[in-house]
């Protein structure tokens, strides 16, 4: 393998979950929080295909590709609620969506 | 003269993706962090290029900076001035804390990585010319996973359910949906 090795592609799969969490953690918008959540999905991907290319197995990336369905299904319905939230004008804030809090 | 190539590509992408990421958690405007989501999700395509996933590279292109960013931006749109999303997180406690989870998160992944780092991680397997080919892919999709291909099928079909579900508008004293 001609470049940088694993190692480097998994450092920054690991600063990108960071940033990703972050962006979970910070941020009250539901969307940005959806964008968030995509981005740390991704970084996970970015593992699975490093490592299936170090063992020179493809279950990795075919593991990739069902990650990327469910975060297809998870976007759709993310995208449902935050519609369905804007129609009840619900304040678009993830802190003040807590009727469910326990 | 390859390799050096190959750093120069890897070093280009890498930092894109980092550069998009922050923008996507930094930017007021959730278009504009949309927007960076795809210049994101495109740089990875080239990292998983790079890591000879070629059919994985073209299904994030058109899976993901194809179809779920429109998704997205169309929302965006129909929520208008309502989407923009100031910063207000929370009490500076929470902020810190937040930062702090996150940056433990980090650091945790880091140091495995680093005890790592000697021996599990380096060199790699040899690999056919065919390794990751849309033809590969396909005949473990079909052979060895068939189970999970059929169930996500079927976790597709409930979410785009559930997405017209959550969409749908109730008539004013109609039936519930």
């Amino acid at each position: 393998m001609s470049g940088p090795g694993v190692g480097w592609y998994l450092i920054v799969a690991a600063l990108l979950f960071g940033v990703g969490a972050l962006g979970v953690m910070l941020r009250r918008s539901p969307l940005i929080v959806l964008l968030s959540l995509e981005i740390m999905l991704n970084a996970a991907n970015l593992t699975l295909v490093a490592f299936a290319r170090q063992h020179g197995n493809l279950d990795g990336q075919i593991f990739a590709l069902a990650v990327m369905a469910v975060a297809a299904a998870e976007v759709a319905i993310g995208l449902g609620l935050i519609v369905a939230m804007a129609r009840r004008d619900m304040p678009l804030d993830v802190d003040q969506a807590s009727a469910l809090r326990g | 003269m390859g390799d050096f190539l190959v750093w120069v590509v890897w070093f280009v992408a890498a930092g894109a993706c980092l550069g998009s990421g922050i923008a996507v958690v930094t930017m007021n405007n959730p278009f504009y962090s949309a927007l960076s989501l795809i210049g994101n999700l495109a740089s990875l395509a080239v990292l998983y290029l790079l890591l000879s996933a070629e059919f994985l590279a073209a299904a994030q292109v058109l899976v993901y900076a194809g179809a779920v960013m429109v998704m997205f931006l169309f929302v965006i749109a129909y929520l208008g001035g309502r989407a923009d999303a100031p910063w207000a997180g929370g009490s500076p406690l929470l902020r810190g804390a937040a930062v702090v989870a996150a940056a433990a998160l980090l650091v945790e992944i880091v140091v495995v990585l680093g005890l790592a780092w000697g021996d599990e991680l380096n060199g790699s397997a040899e690999i056919a010319d065919s390794f990751g080919s849309p033809a590969e892919i396909g005949r473990l999709f079909l052979t060895d996973h068939l189970l999970a291909f059929e169930i996500t099928s079927i976790v597709l079909l409930i979410a785009a359910v559930g997405g017209v579900v959550l969409g749908a508008t109730r008539e004013k004293g109609g039936a519930t949906p």
